[in-house]
Order: C-alpha cells, then structure tokens, then sequence
C-alpha cells in the first residue's frame, strides 16, 4: 500500500467515525430534546427540564438540573434497560431485522454530505466529505428508497392491522413522494450542470446561494458589475423557489415528518407500524426518523442555501485560515454548515407542532396531482430560461 | 478498479440472494432476497466505474420495483401458494431453463481467455475529443470519470429518436393503464346505487323515524 493510500484509508476512517458518531449522532439526541422543548414552548408548556447530574445520588443537597440537558442520555439508558418484549405472534428474522434497516439508510446517506470544505494538515489535503462521488443527489434518493423497506416490514412482520394499514401506507406514500422528490431538484441540476455536491457547494460559493443570488464572481449586490450579470440569477429564481417548496414538502413525506406522518397516526392506527415493538428496537425508529429529518435538512442546506459557504465573498477568505502550516478554515465552514442544519432542523419541528395532519387522500392528491405535474411543468421552464439565456 | 476480494464478496452477496429467491417458501422473503441480490449487483457496477448505474440500479430495482412487488405480495397474503404440490410441467420447465442457461455459461467459460482484466481507462488521453468548454472535458483532463455526463451524453445524442420511442411507449402503457382501470370503477358505480337502496330500506329504525 503506497503512501497516499494509506492516508486516504485512514483519512476515510476518521471522517466516519467523526462525521456519524461525534456530529452526528448528537444532533439527532439533542433534536428529541429540541422536539420536546420546541413543542412546549409553542404549547405554552414548560417541557422536560429536570435532567441534569443526579447529584443526590451521591449524598449532596441539590441535583445540577441544567435545564434538562442530560435529557436525551436518560432517554437513551431507559431505551436499552427497558424490557425488549417480542410478542409471541410475530415473524420473527423480520421483526428483528426492521428497526435496523429503517436506521441504517438514513446513516448511509451521511457519506455524500459534504461537511465542510478541506482541511490540510501535515500537508495533505483533506476534503470534508467521507465520499466525494459524482453521483451524489442521486445517491441520497436510492438509499433512501431503501429505508421504505424497514417500515413496510415491520408493519408486516408485527403480523397487527393496524401495524399493517401504517406499513401499507408508509409504502405508498414514500413511492409516491420519491417522483416529486427527484423531479423536484432537476431544474437545480439543470442550473449546476453537475451532480457532485461538493462541486455544487462551491459553485454556490463563488456565484451565489441558489436561493440566495446577493453576489457572484463580479462582486456583490452593492455593486455596479454584479447587475451587469445577474439578470438569469434573479430569473431562474422563480423555478428554483418552486423547487425548493416541492422539494422541502416532498422531505416531510419521505421523512414521515407531522404534516403527513399518516403511517404513524395516532388516532387511527394506534401507533401505527411500531405498535408491537419496545425499548431499543422501538427507539431505533425514531433514531431512523430523525436522521432522516438531519439528512434531509442537510441536502436542502446543499442544494439551496450553499452548504457550508458563509456566502459574500468570505469563503476563500475562510478557506485560506491558517494555524501555522495547518490550514483549519474548513472547521469555520463544518461549523457554518452545522448552524444551518440545525436552523432546518428546527424549522421541520416548528412545521410540526403548527399544521394539522393531512387526509390520507389529500397527501395523495398533493403528491400525484399536485406537485408531479408542477415539478415536470418547472423543469420545461428552468429549460426555457436558461436557453433564452444563453 | 475494484480489489478481488470486494469482488467476491459481493458476487457471493449476490449468489446467495439469487438462490435465496428460489428456495425461500415465504414470497416475502423470496422478495427481499431479490433486493439483496440487486444490492450486491449494484455494488458490481460500482466496482466497474460505473457509478451511475450502479445507483441506477439500486435507485430503480431496489427501491421502487421491488417495494411494490413486496407491497402487492403483502396485500394480496400469497398463503396459500405455500401449500400448492409441486406441477410437473412447472418443474420441468425450472429444469431445463437453467440447464440451457448452464450450458450456455460454460461455452462462454471455456472460450474465453484465463482471467480477462478491465481495460486502462486513458482518461487524459479522452479528454481532447470533446470540447473545451464542457464539464466532460475538464474531468476527464482531472482525470476524473464523469460518467453521468457521458452516459446523458450518448442517450440524448446518439440514441434520442429510440429514447423517444420509448418514453411514447411508456406513456401509452400508463394512459392504457389509467383507461382500465377507469373502466372497472364506473362499472362498480353503476352497481353500487342497485345493491345500497335494499341496505338501507331494510334499516327500520332510519325510515321509521323519517316518516314520523
């Protein structure tokens, strides 16, 4: 194995694990927590605030409450203590083997994010990105269409009707929003040329974010040469606004996310798909759940608002940081980039806690009558824009 | 290029997903060892360069395919099938396909060469037959493979007027789809009112109190 294998393999390594387990997995704890503290707040509640170091335990006066951080710990310990019940009248491999394919995908579709822009240490050049493949929207979709299966088989496997009807529905309504989930980001494809998005990120950089057109190669918004540019920016703003909406409701879909979280529907399937599982296995789904919400927020990030650019002009600036002969602005932009995330993570919570959930018929009619036929009409427009353009 | 191990590993994957499908009793399992059979196809094509379809594959096969396969299967509860003897035509038919098939392979086996490698890819060297300005141009001179590019390439050059046809062909099968079907529910309309009126005749309590 030659030298710059080497350190390919063992950079690779470490951005897994980094990436997944020490971002990563966090967020998604401390997004339970956000849920539960978001939705008190809008609900004029107080929330779970009570969780901190138990120091009573250990003969002290008063516990350290830290307003609840500790919250999502406690959860996850309850979660593994708890008994693991496995009913008598359930398929057995499947019922074991769903919880992990619903959590697995969302975790694999973290490979293509790119995190940030590259790092350099001891002089080698370390792109923030586990796997830079030029297929990397394209990637997303297929892995995810994987994570249909997890919930289909555990609705089936839990051998329950109402566990059933949610995997049923789970399935139809993940096949039919995947169509407008990827018809919806062509006209952005069309506008980059490209499919890498690490290169898409940095196109945004330079020439603006795609939703956010306030600069780009000629300068920014206050000046004289951005205008004699930037008509086809503000024009294709109008197919890509469109795609941005079809493309964020689409993720709610996928995700099972409040407004259409039908396959889960309390008041009509009980618990829907996880009726019969508990302790971790019951938790895994929610782990799958919301890792999908992160991976969604994060290619919305990607496509639409730059990635981890901090847009006007900064970012070569920040690229170039240098700590002695380790150039570390690539952290500034994981940092950058992570904020957003977490801005759109909060976005999809506050959604929740706000709409009431569709009919199934209406999510139906929204995904196949709706928003299909307005996805393949704006990708004819993104066309005819860009060639009176050009 | 794809280290032999990782070869094996995923023909193996995808061996063991094929024989699953057949001797797996339950159509579900049947079903998902067919899914993990294309994953380790899938995993092949990558190995080969060719990302674009390797994704395609488990984009297309994996995940929309056979989610409907598994879902129509789980609608419909192919028990009974479990319990059906075994034909003899059926039986054959399943001997001697895979025979032929068998023969086949081992002709292609015994003419080919030891072991065929995967030829260099000269990407630099491919890079002066597109033009300049094209994304093609500057991976290939990055001596990256832009795959994606070069397969939208063919497709809408080269092979448009059958891509065409074939997107026709699609449309009529969905159109022909949706007339069935459209067909079937105005039937069951028509019906419907016949076979209600006597329901609700015969609910005493509704009438009753009308009429009062």
């Amino acid at each position: 194995m030659d030298h710059a294998t080497f350190i390919f393999f063992i950079s690779t390594a470490i951005k897994i694990a980094i990436f997944t387990f020490v971002l990563i997995l966090p967020i998604i704890a401390y997004s339970t927590y956000a849920e539960r503290r978001v939705s008190s707040i809008i609900q004029d509640r107080v929330g779970p605030n009570r969780v901190g170091i138990p120091l009573t335990l250990f003969g002290c006066k008063k516990d350290i409450p830290f307003s609840g951080l500790l919250q999502p710990l406690a959860d996850g310990l309850k979660g593994l203590l708890k008994e693991d019940l496995v009913p008598a009248h359930v398929r057995k491999f499947f019922f074991w083997i769903a919880p992990a394919l619903t959590a697995a995908p969302a975790f694999l579709t973290l490979c293509v994010i790119p995190f940030g822009s590259s790092i350099s240490l001891f002089g080698e050049d370390i792109k923030l990105v586990i796997a830079d493949i030029d297929a990397g929207p394209l990637f997303v979709f297929a892995i995810a269409s994987l994570s249909v299966y997890g919930i289909t088989i555990a609705g089936w496997a839990s051998n329950n009707k109402y566990s059933f009807l949610g995997g049923v529905r789970s399935c139809a309504q993940m096949i039919s929003y995947e169509i407008a989930l990827g018809l919806s980001i062509i006209p952005v494809l069309m506008v980059f040329g490209q499919l890498n998005l690490s290169d898409i990120v940095q196109a945004q950089a330079d020439g603006g974010w795609t939703l956010l057109p306030l600069w780009n190669a000629h300068g920014s918004v206050l000046d004289r040469s951005y205008w004699e540019n930037a008509g086809e920016q503000w024009l294709l703003l109008i197919p890509l606004t469109i795609s941005f909406v079809i493309f964020t409701t689409s993720i709610f879909a996928e995700t099972n996310r409040m407004p259409f979280d039908l396959p889960e529907c309390e008041t009509e399937l009980v618990g829907g798909y996880h009726t019969e599982y508990s302790s971790m296995k019951f938790a895994l789904f929610f782990l799958g759940e919301y890792a999908a919400m992160i991976v969604g927020s994060a290619i919305i990030v990607t496509l639409f608002f730059g990635g981890w650019s901090a847009g006007f002009g900064l970012d070569t600036a920040i690229a170039n940081m240098a700590w002695g002969s380790f150039k570390l602005g690539g952290l500034i932009h994981l940092g950058i980039f992570l904020a957003k995330v977490i801005a759109f993570v909060i976005f999809f919570i506050w959604v929740r806690w706000t709409v009431p959930r569709f009919r199934y018929d209406q999510l139906m009619k929204l995904g196949w009558v709706v928003f299909f036929e307005l996805a393949l009409v704006n990708i004819f427009i993104t066309a005819g824009i860009i060639m009176m353009m050009n | 290029m794809m280290p032999s191990p990782l070869f094996y590993l995923l023909a193996a994957l995808m061996f063991t997903g094929g024989l699953m499908v057949v001797f797996m009793r339950n159509p579900v399992s049947s079903a998902l060892s067919m899914v993990l059979s294309f994953i380790g196809l899938a995993g092949l094509f990558v190995g080969l360069n060719a990302y674009f379809i390797g994704i395609l594959q488990i984009l297309i096969y994996a995940g929309a395919i056979m989610v409907l396969f598994i879902f129509i299967i789980m609608l419909l509860d192919l028990k009974k099938e479990d319990e059906h003897p075994r034909r003899g035509a059926a039986m054959a038919a399943g001997i001697i396909i895979p025979v032929v098939l068998l023969i086949q392979l081992a002709g292609v086996l015994a003419t080919e060469q030891d072991s065929p490698k995967v030829p260099e890819l000269m990407l630099q060297e491919q890079a002066a037959e597109y033009d300049k300005e094209t994304i093609i141009h500057k991976r290939l001179a990055d001596n990256r493979l832009p795959d994606v590019h070069l397969t939208g390439r063919k497709i809408f050059t080269e092979f448009n007027f059958p891509l065409q046809i074939i997107a026709v062909l699609l449309l009529v099968a969905t159109v022909g789809c949706v007339a069935l079907s459209k067909k079937q529910t105005k039937t069951v309309v028509k019906k419907l009112p016949a076979q209600r009126i006597p329901t609700i005749a015969s609910a005493p309590d509704l009438t009753s109190k009308k009429n009062d």
